[in-house]
């Protein structure tokens, strides 16, 4: 036991010079590899014009400026469709997206996880090798059914489908299962309460970290999603696909542009911000068994 | 008194068939399946069954407008052996995703496992400078910056002043170049969802396990690692192999932002470009979801292999 030492509230063992040394140095060569880019974004949408076009490009700003962010503005205040409209849009598909997914896959994660019924335990397996398909992959035949029930062109095309997505359900449904313990629903059900009433008024209240989870993944893929083959309505297309048009357009607009990136990179990475520990806990039930 | 019921069932499932038994307590539950109901009618409307519907229609020539004909295994024929660019999407997948896949993964469990001993306030930190990149929308268009084809991006006017290149270069516009830097940002953007399982996993390995660990003799930290640490997180390993498997195989969207569609020369196209081109431009929707199919093969293959090789942890 004598080569057993404390180190941050931990026992760890026999950790040498050399390894430490060396773990940190590829540490800080990946985070600059991750954060040198995400750093050189800001930089760009602070510099102004003459600095933009500068030889060799700088990595730091002498004159740093708000310009870029006004004349995003105002050249969003000269698109056909009023910009307000593009940004309720985005902000109406992205709450009612977030909160069907949050109800319908709770309620479904509660069932598979504390009730045992024929066919549950099946049901979870599909959604959880679902977990694989990747959406474009199913894009061509979700066009099809969806003009079969006539949702293209409308928003349901983008919320339906999103209150129902298998990461959702299987993060729930694991965090469920290990944190909500069942002599907790049992005594609930010995008091005489529905099976709906404990779910709402015993469980959810118990997986909040979860629920905060999966309103971040909903809402950060309802936010970053651009255009739409369901959507072809100019009054009906996303912040992110106008933000696109606005920036597409070549040297002149390059400060706009990336004054844009950064607005619209903000607010996922914010909200991710605030919610990190509760996500992190969540996570901490992700893993898939056998 | 539950106790009670449970041994009263027991001996009542012994008295019905299978099926009967199935029937009562599919009525005792019914309200299980009320609460399922909204999620898998969704689920199955626009998951389920366009997989299982590609898989139909991927044995006729349905282009949207004429009544379809079946055409049996013709368009699994016509794309292995009758489309070189389906091979060479085919190859561009498989480089991209034996590169990107494992990459990705070893390089999400090391920097949580690099970070899992730092205080929780710098682990935060941390946590965001490699987490953020994947969330943050567009920003991976800064690499087109960086990378761009005039002398105003970063590695051009470097390789300029340095006097490496005396005229800029394409980006991602060369054959050469296209393939590895999308790699590159495909890997800036990987640490995700199996990042954040991981720093999870490893936050919630009882400390008791180290300690019993270092009296068994495990003399390093890379014994510690594969002896305690991995064993300990395998279903955190099992769920972020699938979510990066899912990742490093879907991906194409980053690649025509960055190189266009088609990229130069199909340097960088992948079956998912592929199924985009007949699908949603030529609609050929019959070949395309040929080319699903295909694409689900792969994955359920992958998926199945990294199984294996995960149940190796530890041994």
């Amino acid at each position: 036991m004598a080569k057993l030492r404390t180190r941050k509230h931990k026992v760890v063992l026999a950790r040498s010079r050399g390894g430490d040394a060396g773990i940190t140095f590829v540490l800080v060569i990946l985070g600059a590899f991750m954060f040198i880019p995400m750093y050189y974004v800001v930089i760009q949408s602070l510099k102004p014009l003459d600095e933009l076009w500068m030889f060799p490009p700088r990595f730091y700003v002498s004159n740093p400026t708000g310009k870029n962010f006004k004349d995003l503005f105002s050249l969003m205040s000269g698109s056909l469709v009023p910009f307000s409209r593009y940004i309720f849009n985005t902000v109406f598909t992205s709450v009612a997206g977030t909160f069907g997914n949050l109800f319908f896959s709770s309620l479904a994660a509660y069932a598979m996880a504390k009730i045992k019924f024929p066919g549950g335990k099946g049901m979870f397996k599909l959604v959880r090798t679902s977990l694989m398909f990747h959406q474009t992959v199913t894009a061509v035949c979700c066009f099809i059914l969806m003009s079969a029930f006539q949702m293209i062109d409308t928003y349901w095309a983008i919320i339906v489908p999103a209150w129902a997505t298998s990461l959702g359900l299987y993060l729930m449904k694991q965090f469920m299962e290990s944190s909500v313990t069942d002599a907790v629903l049992e005594s609930s059900r010995l008091d005489g309460a529905s099976e709906l009433r404990t779910f709402w008024v015993i469980a959810m209240p118990m997986v909040k970290p979860a629920w905060l989870t999966l309103i971040i993944y909903s809402f950060q893929d309802l936010w970053n999603k651009g255009a739409s083959v369901y959507i072809h309505s100019e009054q009906l297309k996303s912040l992110n696909y106008a933000i696109q048009q606005i920036t597409a357009g070549g040297i002149k607009r390059a400060g706009a542009s990336a004054a844009a990136t950064v607005v619209m990179m903000m607010v996922p990475i914010l909200v991710f911000v605030i919610s990190q520990s509760n996500i992190i806990e969540t996570m901490g039930s992700s893993g898939m068994k056998d | 008194m539950s106790s009670k019921t449970a041994q009263k069932k027991a001996v009542a499932r012994k008295d019905m068939s299978r099926a009967q038994w199935t029937w009562k307590e599919m009525k005792r539950n019914w309200v299980a399946y009320v609460m399922v109901a909204p999620f898998m009618l969704i689920f199955s409307c626009f998951t389920v069954l366009p997989v299982l519907l590609s898989i139909v229609i991927s044995f006729t020539d349905f282009n949207l407008l004429q009544m379809p004909n079946i055409v049996g295994l013709d368009n699994y024929i016509r794309l292995f052996l009758d489309d070189d660019i389906f091979i060479t999407a085919a190859k561009n997948t498989f480089i991209f995703a034996a590169i990107v896949g494992p990459a990705s993964y070893f390089m999400s469990l090391m920097v949580a496992w690099f970070i899992n001993e730092l205080s929780p306030k710098i682990r935060a930190v941390v946590t965001l400078i490699f987490y953020a990149p994947s969330i943050a929308g567009q920003a991976y268009l800064v690499w087109a910056t960086l990378f761009s084809s005039d002398a105003y991006g970063w590695a051009n006017a470097w390789l300029m002043k340095l006097g490496v290149i005396t005229k800029e270069i394409a980006w991602f516009e060369t054959k050469e170049y296209v393939m590895p830097l999308c790699i590159v940002v495909a890997l800036w953007t990987s640490l995700g969802t199996s990042f954040l399982s991981f720093i999870a996993g490893l936050q919630g390995i009882d400390k008791a396990q180290y300690e019993a660990g270092a009296v068994d003799g495990i003399k390093n930290r890379w014994q510690e690692l594969w002896y305690v640490t991995l064993p300990n997180m395998k279903p955190q390993l099992m769920f972020g192999a699938v979510m990066s498997i899912t990742g490093s195989f879907g991906f194409g969207g980053i690649v025509t932002a960055l190189c266009g569609f088609p990229s130069v020369d199909y340097a960088a196209h992948t079956i998912v470009h592929h199924l985009e081109d007949y699908g949603g431009q030529r609609f050929e929707i019959g070949y395309s979801s040929t080319i699903a199919v295909v694409l689900f093969v792969i994955m359920i293959g992958a998926n199945a292999l990294v199984k294996k090789v995960l149940s190796k942890v530890g041994s």
